[in-house]
């Protein structure tokens, strides 16, 4: 399958990225791992005019200890998160998120923030981030802002980024104790969580731990009334009944609605019970 | 646009679009056949190549992100790439003895993946791992059972396996 035709241009420098994505507009389309939009364009689901290649970027590439939190480079690959040792002490869902999204070669190419900007509720790290209450940075030329995750994803494949922005960082805090969980249901090896549920342990909420869930509604999920439910010392069995509440799943070929809202139930149940044995 | 890159160790460079994939650069450009495109969408790992020593489906990379980059393929991996088995590269060989093929056709995207997943093996592989790092990489024929085997021979051989060394010939059967 051959993509339609654009004009592509790589960037030496995050300036010349801002540069060219102002000159532009919104015909032009980043690229970073280009796990998720290649496949689009080769299927002609996407036809941007110009790719705006961010992959030579080394300084998006990073893992930093910053005290209180990690700062993690938008470029930073999965297979990368997942050998970090930094991620592995500090937030180890995040690690074991990243390595075992797709396969191997998909973990080499494919980048956190790629991920995150993409916007496919069905991705994995965008639960993970929200569920961990993260923070993203988006540099526009007008300088940097802070969006919260709970804040970036608006709609299906859509997110708070402006067409002349670039995520470059996502900071986490790092908790004292670093318990998680993390189920999903799939068919096949490789595919995408019919549902997933994240839980993540928290030491600044008051149930403790952070929950949200993957393919449960067009944007990932905060299951905020588990998260109540545990501060107000409700039993996790119980809790986990009330998986679904914030969400709104849709039926396609492998699921249906109620069949979803159950395997939500289910999984945040199990994810409950990693997280916080 | 004008793309370079190394193939092999040989420097490649032509004139191509912008929307020309990895693959048909190593395949028509280069001329390399032993690269089979399977799927196209990313999925059956047919077509992995390394990009700087790292697995990747080269149907899913613009030969333009591969610019300047160092690509091997299956042609690349023997010294002289000769087809005396003596002469194999060690995955190569464990695929021929331990017979982890049938039609062939996923063989070279195989090969690749396994020696990608023994070079970056942080600790020994058992089966388990094995079979988990060749989830992207599919084979119709073979039930995996000999290319398990296969590779697990490899990485013994890499001195990345854990648990008991095989018996001379176990696993290779037809």
């Amino acid at each position: 399958m051959i993509p339609a035709a654009f004009d592509y241009e790589r960037a030496s420098s995050l300036e010349e990225a801002l540069s060219l994505l102002a000159e532009h507009g919104d015909e032009a389309k980043l690229l970073a791992g280009g796990h998720s939009l290649l496949p689009l364009m080769k299927l002609r689901l996407a036809t941007p005019s110009v790719l705006v290649d961010l992959g030579r970027l080394e300084e998006l590439a990073y893992v930093r200890d910053e005290g209180e939190r990690l700062a993690i480079g938008s470029l930073t690959t999965h297979h990368d998160l997942s050998r970090n040792a930094l991620v592995r002490r500090h937030l180890p869902v995040l690690a074991h998120v990243a390595g075992q999204i797709g396969d191997p070669q998909v973990r080499h190419r494919g980048t956190i923030g790629g991920s995150l900007a993409h916007g496919d509720a069905a991705s994995d790290l965008p639960a993970v981030v929200l569920a961990l209450g993260g923070t993203l940075v988006a540099e526009g030329r007008r300088g940097r802002r802070e969006i919260e995750a709970s804040e970036f994803h608006e709609g299906f494949l859509e997110t708070a980024l402006s067409f002349d922005e670039v995520l470059v960082e996502i900071r986490l805090r790092k908790p004292a104790h670093t318990g998680f969980g993390f189920e999903k249901l799939t068919k096949r090896a490789q595919d995408w969580a019919i549902v997933g549920a994240v839980a993540a342990r928290r030491d600044d909420l008051p149930g403790g731990v952070g929950v949200a869930l993957v393919n449960m509604a067009p944007v990932p999920v905060r299951a905020v009334s588990v998260e109540s439910a545990l501060a107000d010392g409700v039993p996790i069995a119980e809790a986990a009944q009330h998986a679904d509440a914030e969400a709104d799943p849709s039926a396609d070929i492998n699921a249906s609605v109620a069949y979803r809202r159950h395997l939500s139930h289910v999984l945040v149940r199990r994810a409950l019970e990693k997280a916080l044995s | 646009m004008r793309v370079e890159m190394r193939i092999n160790g040989s420097p490649v460079s032509a004139d191509v679009e912008p929307r020309l994939l990895l693959v048909q650069f190593i395949r028509d450009v280069a001329g390399l056949k032993g690269t089979n495109i399977g799927c196209d969408t990313t999925s059956c790992g047919a077509c992995t190549v390394l990009l700087d020593g790292r697995s990747v489906k080269s149907c899913t990379l613009l030969a333009a992100q591969a610019d300047g980059a160092s690509v091997t393929t299956i042609e690349g991996l023997a010294p002289d790439g000769a087809s005396d088995p003596a002469s194999l590269h060690p995955v190569q060989r464990a695929f021929h003895e331990h017979h982890g093929l049938q039609c062939g056709y996923c063989t070279p995207g195989m090969v690749m993946a396994v020696t990608s997943l023994i070079a970056e093996a942080e600790e020994p592989l058992d089966e388990a791992a094995v079979r988990e790092g060749l989830e992207g990489n599919l084979c119709r024929c073979t039930g995996y059972h000999n290319i398990v085997e296969a590779a697990l021979a490899a990485a013994r051989e890499a001195g990345v396996a854990a648990g008991p060394v095989a018996a001379e010939g176990e696993g290779a059967r037809p």
